[in-house]
């Protein structure tokens, strides 16, 4: 079961914090990331893991002491952290927050030998999830991907891990160039195969700045058709229910229970910090007048800037934006209706301040429930399976904040279409 | 002064074919008279617009004043006038003729007789001019004199014997066009001490020196700081400059009768001078008008609108502009649900038109989409009223029409034998009647009625395809007839799109509806919602189309935390709305329309 969300909105409450922290440094830049990702001939680790302690305490001291409920190592590649500094900077934060006893920790790793050696390592250090970047379960495609592992390399790096980490992760993109309907679902069902709890399956997307970018621009990656883009989509996610693995996010699979409680906390739009070279957050604090606003907090993008800015001010904070109506609504509603869960109304009011009816356009709500895009459900628990409650006219004028806003699995399959015209 | 004794004036024009060498003549003529030195010479002295010079039309009337010393041993002044010759400025050209006695009919000895050779010397006929043939380009190998002369008798019906044959290239008999100019073209008649009647032959506006006016003057004398009046309107002005063109414009004190010339008078705009009207004095005014001054009237409208909306403006400016030089075009603001704020415009005809909208996007630099152009009908409704119809989008309910008439042309075209079949066929697709057949050799020469309506819907680029260009064409109005036509409305998700509505012959509704709502379907883009696009006459669907849901658009890539990212991107996609059109609950892209509307060509 998925936490319920009101347990982390509980009248009164403080809001848990999910705790991302960002390793800026990768072997090699791969053509198709955008991530805040960079290579360097040698990794000044000691220097990035002391300022990451030290921007930990710093924004910790802020936000005070409150409920714990994930960290995240991302990256970049964080399985190139010296295991010390991992241990360190879990130890750190759960001295300075009030960790959950079910506590989840993240680290993405990469499967190369390199860092595979360190898995038991930050098992040790107290990482309890990994997040495994595979890619690709062939080794042209892995070629194509700039990727600097092959698929052998992939399946052992799981293996280990499996028997290492209780929970286990691992991301594949599909929807590559020259990809067959018929090859992804023979991979998809070979990875499925090798028994993680949750999948992350990523369409390739061709990102601005990338050398991808430069090579679509030339005519020289060509990308699937959005026909054969949709059916890849809804092959995933037949693929994935086969094997027991539920499409509860855009992109994310997970058998029930083993969702990513860390990033449910962005598409939920929890409290999240953001610790690093150019992470982002979203902050419920007091503002001057000691009432409660969200704030959205960006980084200095650049690693060693950063590092130097922590160093001298014990934060390389580059912005603090208050959010104020309509934003955190529109955000909100970006986010949530990724989730096949969607949107608690009541959570929502509670978060943004704006009631769920007032974010959108009324007369767009209305053609995307009759149309099937969107529906209302019964608040969380309920939603698994079907027993759903229809479009508009099954729900009474004064029922729906009883209810969840969703995204059926059409309407996902369009988000980007719709959300500029749903949202106000 | 000029006070040149009318039996040594003689004021003629060039009519000719498009291409046939009326242009280059004129310069041969210019030079032979010594108007201007060898470094003034530039080619096609006459047609001074950039626009004019490029694609070899006149468009304003232009006119020189050359003397000449004859082998008669006199010294004569010979005014040629240099008309548009495109049936658009029909009216013009009638205005110009009508301020010369005779013609030099210009014909390419290795082309022969065309189309606009007939509309042009028909007009001279009409005019009583004397017309001598000139037989030019004789130089070419191709030119074959003596058939031409021939077609010239038989086509045009007037004797071709003495034909003088030059060829304006080289230069070569420059001295015989001058000659017969001098000893068959027939000296103007006037009286130098009646009341003062000068015929306004054109006007137009120049920057330094305002409106200028073009006159020939019938009879009395036209005086620099004379009081004159203009008897369409009763507007009197003091003249401020006369003068004549060398073509230079050089000011004198007067102009006397038969004589040619121009003249300002602090006036501000073109359209305060009415083409074919009689300028007289206004302490002595004349007992009656010169004949016939009708006020230009457009026959073909469209809407203009600015691609970028911030240009509304600008546009604006620039129409008053070009109104300022040109009066026959008329303009009236308009308003699109999928063009948003626009003109509509009125045109002569449809080079006009094209035209105008050249002149827009190169002197003024405007990025403009035309809507398809429409013809003006004439509705008559059950209560007796009669309206005129400028924009299809306008056209009334049926039940309040009683009939409907639709303007007709009467159409000359000239092409070579093999593609005869295919010029009858397309005739009669666009529901043309012939009135005549003949052969001149191998050409052919088919006269039809043609609805004006079946000729501004791409009628020019089927002829010339089927012609493969070898086709000649000019037309003449010809009045209005009961019709029975229909106004076909595109509708998108049910609402209609008033920039693309067309009326069109009952016959021909469906198939064009169909090719409309098809091409649409190619350019609208796949929306969240499926789109349905139809033509419908009244209530009545005739032609239907949809365009389904798109697929998929989802950002699959997780981007973590960066919500901003993700809320700056809502904001672009936003904004990009403001350039859509809302139908229903889709929303398309403008852009969509207007290459619609491209392709309508
Ligand atoms: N060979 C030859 N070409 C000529 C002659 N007269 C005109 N042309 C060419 O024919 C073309 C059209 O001439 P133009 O004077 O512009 O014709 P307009 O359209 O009647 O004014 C130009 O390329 C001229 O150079 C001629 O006597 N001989
Ligand atoms: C933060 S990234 C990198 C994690 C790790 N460094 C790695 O590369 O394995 C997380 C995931 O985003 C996905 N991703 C990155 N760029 C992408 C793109 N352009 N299109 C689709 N997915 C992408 C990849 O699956 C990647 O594993
Ligand atoms: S995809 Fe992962 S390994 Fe590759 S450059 Fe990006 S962050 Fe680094
Ligand atoms: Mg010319």
């Amino acid at each position: 079961m998925l936490p319920d969300p009101d347990d982390i909105a509980a009248a009164g409450a403080p809001e848990p914090i999910a705790l991302y922290l960002h390793w800026p440094f990768c072997l090699a830049k791969c053509p198709y990331c955008d991530f805040n990702s960079h290579v360097r001939e040698r990794i000044p680790a000691g220097r990035f893991v002391a300022a990451l302690r030290r921007e930990l305490r710093h924004e910790a001291a802020r936000i005070g002491r409150r409920p714990l409920a994930s960290i995240f190592f991302g990256g970049g590649t964080p399985s190139l952290m010296p295991p010390e500094g991992v241990a360190a900077l879990i130890a750190d934060a759960r001295g300075l927050f009030e960790p959950r006893p079910d506590l989840e920790i993240t680290l993405e790793a990469n499967p190369t030998s390199v860092e595979t050696g360190r898995l038991r390592a930050f098992r040790e250090a107290g990482v309890n999830r990994v997040s495994m970047g595979i890619q690709s379960l062939d080794d042209d495609a892995l070629r194509r991907l700039g990727r600097e592992h092959s698929a052998a390399d992939a399946v052992r790096a799981l293996e280990q891990a499996r028997a290492i980490f209780p929970r286990l992760s691992f991301d594949l993109i599909y929807a590559r160039p020259g990809q067959t309907l018929a090859g992804w679902r023979a991979e998809l069902d070979r990875a499925l195969a090798l028994a993680a709890d949750h999948l992350s399956l990523y369409q390739l997307t061709v990102e601005p700045g990338t050398r991808f970018e430069a090579e679509h621009r030339a005519g020289r990656l060509l990308l699937p058709p959005d026909e054969l883009g949709a059916a890849l989509y809804t092959e995933t996610a037949a693929v994935a229910a086969r094997h027991g693995l539920e499409a509860y996010e855009v992109s994310n699979y997970a058998r029930p229970g083993a969702e990513s409680r860390h990033n449910l906390a962005y598409w939920r739009y929890g409290d999240y910090a953001g610790i690093g070279p150019g992470a982002h957050g979203r902050l419920s604090l007091a503002d001057a007048d000691g009432i409660r606003r969200l704030f959205a907090t960006r980084r200095h993008r650049a690693p060693e800037p950063w590092a130097e800015r922590v160093e001298r001010d014990g934060t390389g904070l580059r912005s603090q934006e208050r959010l104020d109506a309509p934003d955190p609504a529109r955000e909100m509603l970006l986010m949530g209706l990724r989730l096949r869960e969607g949107i608690d109304s009541r959570r929502f009011r509670a978060r943004t301040g704006t009631a769920l009816l007032d974010a959108v356009d009324p007369a767009m709500l209305e053609a995307c429930l009759e149309e099937g895009y969107l529906r209302w459900q019964p608040r969380s628990g309920a939603s698994a399976g079907g027993g759903l409650v229809g479009g508009g006219p099954a729900l009474g004028r004064n029922d729906w904040h009883d209810h969840c806003l969703a995204a059926t699995d059409e309407g996902r399959l369009r988000l980007d279409a719709l959300l500029p015209v749903l949202v106000r | 002064m000029t006070d040149t004794p009318l039996s040594r004036i003689r004021n003629f024009s060039i009519i000719a074919h498009i291409d046939h060498g009326k242009s280059t003549l004129a310069d041969r003529l210019i030079q032979a008279c010594g108007a201007l030195s060898e470094r003034e010479m530039t080619n096609q002295v006459l047609d001074n617009m950039e626009i004019e010079r490029e694609r070899g039309i006149t468009i304003k009337a232009q006119t020189v004043r050359l003397t000449y010393p004859a082998k008669d041993g006199q010294l004569y002044v010979l005014n040629l006038m240099d008309t548009p010759g495109h049936v658009d400025f029909a009216y013009e050209v009638s205005r110009s003729l009508a301020a010369c006695e005779g013609s030099l009919l210009v014909v390419d000895a290795s082309q022969g007789v065309e189309a606009q050779t007939l509309a042009n010397v028909y007009q001279a006929l009409d005019a009583n001019h004397e017309i001598v043939p000139v037989l030019n380009k004789i130089d070419l190998p191709a030119a074959e004199p003596e058939r031409v002369r021939q077609q010239i008798e038989d086509v045009v019906g007037i004797p071709a014997d003495d034909a003088v044959e030059i060829s304006a290239k080289t230069g070569l008999n420059i001295e015989g066009v001058l000659e017969a100019l001098v000893t068959r073209l027939p000296p103007p008649v006037g009286e130098a001490d009646a009341p003062l009647k000068a015929l306004l032959v054109d006007s137009w506006y120049d920057a330094y020196l305002g409106v200028v006016i073009l006159v020939r003057i019938k009879d009395g004398r036209l005086r620099k700081g004379a009081k004159v009046r203009m008897m369409s309107t009763g507007a009197v002005h003091t003249v401020e400059q006369v003068g004549t063109f060398a073509p230079a414009m050089r000011p004198v004190d007067d102009l006397g009768p038969g004589e040619m010339g121009y003249i300002t008078a602090a006036i501000k705009t073109v359209a305060d001078c009415n083409v074919g009207d009689t300028i007289t004095e206004d302490r002595r005014p004349a007992g009656s008008a010169l004949a016939g001054f009708k006020p230009s009237i457009p026959v073909v409208w469209c809407g203009l609108f600015p691609i970028d909306a911030d240009d509304f403006e600008k546009l604006r400016e620039s129409l008053a502009k070009l109104r300022l030089n040109d009066a026959s075009f008329h303009y009236e603001a308009e308003t699109s649900a999928a063009l948003g704020f626009g003109f509509r415009c009125g045109f002569l005809g449809l080079l006009h038109l094209e035209i105008i909208q050249e002149r827009l996007s190169r002197e003024f630099d405007l990025n403009l989409i035309a809507t398809a152009p429409s013809v003006v009908y004439r509705l008559f409704k059950t209560n007796g009223e009669m309206e005129e119809l400028h924009n299809p989008a306008d056209m009334p309910d049926g039940s309040v029409i009683a009939k409907i008439e639709e303007p007709w042309i009467k159409a000359t075209i000239m092409v070579p034998d093999d593609y005869l079949g295919s010029i009858l066929t397309l005739c009669a697709e666009r529901r043309g009647q012939q009135v005549d057949l003949t052969y001149v050799g191998n050409r052919a020469m088919a006269v039809y009625r043609l609805p004006l309506n079946e000729v501004v819907f791409d009628f020019y680029d089927r002829l010339k395809s089927v012609s493969r260009g070898y086709a000649s064409f000019d037309y003449a109005m010809d009045g209005y007839e009961e019709s029975d036509l229909v106004r076909i409305s595109i509708l998108v998700n049910q609402e209609p799109v008033d920039a693309l509505s067309f009326v069109a012959h009952r016959s021909a509704a469906e198939a064009r509806g169909r090719s409309i709502c098809a091409k649409l379907k190619e350019l609208i883009p796949r929306q969240l919602f499926k789109i349905a696009i139809q033509a419908a006459i009244g209530s009545r669907v005739i032609a239907r189309e949809t365009i389904g849901a798109l697929s998929k658009d989802v950002t699959a890539k997780c981007y973590g935390g960066d919500i901003s990212r993700k809320r700056k991107l809502l904001d672009k996609q936003k904004e990009g709305k403001k350039r859509m059109r809302q139908f229903g609950k889709v929303e398309i892209p403008q852009t969509a329309f207007l290459a619609a509307l491209k392709m309508d060509g």
